[in-house]
């Protein structure tokens, strides 16, 4: 099979990080990372931007909101 | 992220009145049920009144659990069909079960590839620049702002997915099985929406080779 080229690769990335590449295009990708400083870039920049969404504070109910559920659920399974 | 406890022990507790058990269980699962909710309805105070109905629902009706599936996807479930309802009303939906238009396509510009006549046709024209290690609180926090800001402006199933899976640590089975898509399509949106924030992030982090400083302030 053909070598893979840069613009391959970079849209192989996630499906590289999530296990979901077949063996052959995981040795092409592999092979591809060992000799392209530039794909091994975009692949750790795709990993730290993973990462760093980690980092990101998600907004859960209000404080009134939770309040009124857990006064609804002392009401009902006492 | 996810309580360790399995499903029995929190059915248990909540059944039998364990305040402690509901609060752990209100505050690992609301957020990724507000998430989701938001795609159905319109605002983000419907989604809230989406997730408190959910809940008074589960309260009410958690004697009617039989475990037949996990207790995640029962109470997804009763969110998901509150939602529908509620997003009919004001005519917002998000289809799921396929992708869309803004799911195709190349997620790097292909201008910053060879063009097909080149020798190295499919080649990056320059290598990526390098990102610094931004150790600096102050960097860190306008890095957050930034990355916050890129997935604002993802298309609705691109930011719920990665919120799922990269914000709120969720892993790829668990956001199948909420959102009710194919692995290969989660992927997809995965994929896209990386790419897209990582694209917002760029321009930002790169050093500019010459003088070492970020290119854009």
């Amino acid at each position: 099979m053909a070598e893979l080229t840069c613009q391959d690769f970079v849209e192989l990335v996630t499906e590289y990080l999530e296990g979901a590449l077949d063996e052959d295009t995981v040795r092409r990708f592999e092979e591809h990372l060992a000799l392209c400083p530039g794909c091994e870039t975009y692949l750790s920049q795709m990993k730290e931007t993973a990462s760093r969404l980690g980092e990101i504070p998600v907004e859960s109910l209000s404080a009134e909101t939770q309040a009124t559920l857990l006064s609804a659920f002392r009401d009902v399974r006492r | 992220m996810v309580t360790p406890s399995t499903d029995d022990a929190i059915v248990a507790g909540v059944r039998s009145g364990d305040e402690a058990v509901f609060a752990q269980l209100l505050d690992d699962w609301s957020r990724s049920m507000l998430l989701l909710a938001r795609t159905f309805v319109s605002t983000e105070a419907s989604a809230e009144e989406v997730v408190q109905d959910t809940w008074l629902a589960v309260i009410r009706g958690i004697d009617r659990f039989e475990g037949r599936s996990s207790l995640r996807t029962w109470v997804y479930r009763i969110l998901v069909n509150t939602a529908k309802k509620r997003g009919v009303r004001e005519s917002r939906t998000v289809p799921w079960s396929s992708l869309a238009d803004d799911d195709h396509g190349p997620t790097v510009d292909p201008a910053l590839f060879r063009d097909a006549d080149d020798h190295y046709a499919g080649g990056w024209r320059s290598f990526p620049l390098a990102w610094p290690s931004c150790e600096g609180a102050v960097l860190a926090g306008e890095v957050r702002a930034r990355i916050r800001a890129a997935i604002d402006a993802l298309p609705d199933r691109q930011r719920v997915v990665i919120t799922l899976r990269d914000v709120l640590g969720h892993t790829s089975r668990e956001v199948c099985e909420m959102l009710e898509i194919s692995g290969a399509n989660q992927r997809v949106l995965l994929h896209r929406a990386r790419a897209a924030v990582r694209g917002q992030l760029a321009p930002y982090l790169e050093l500019d080779p010459t003088t070492g400083a970020g290119r854009v302030s």
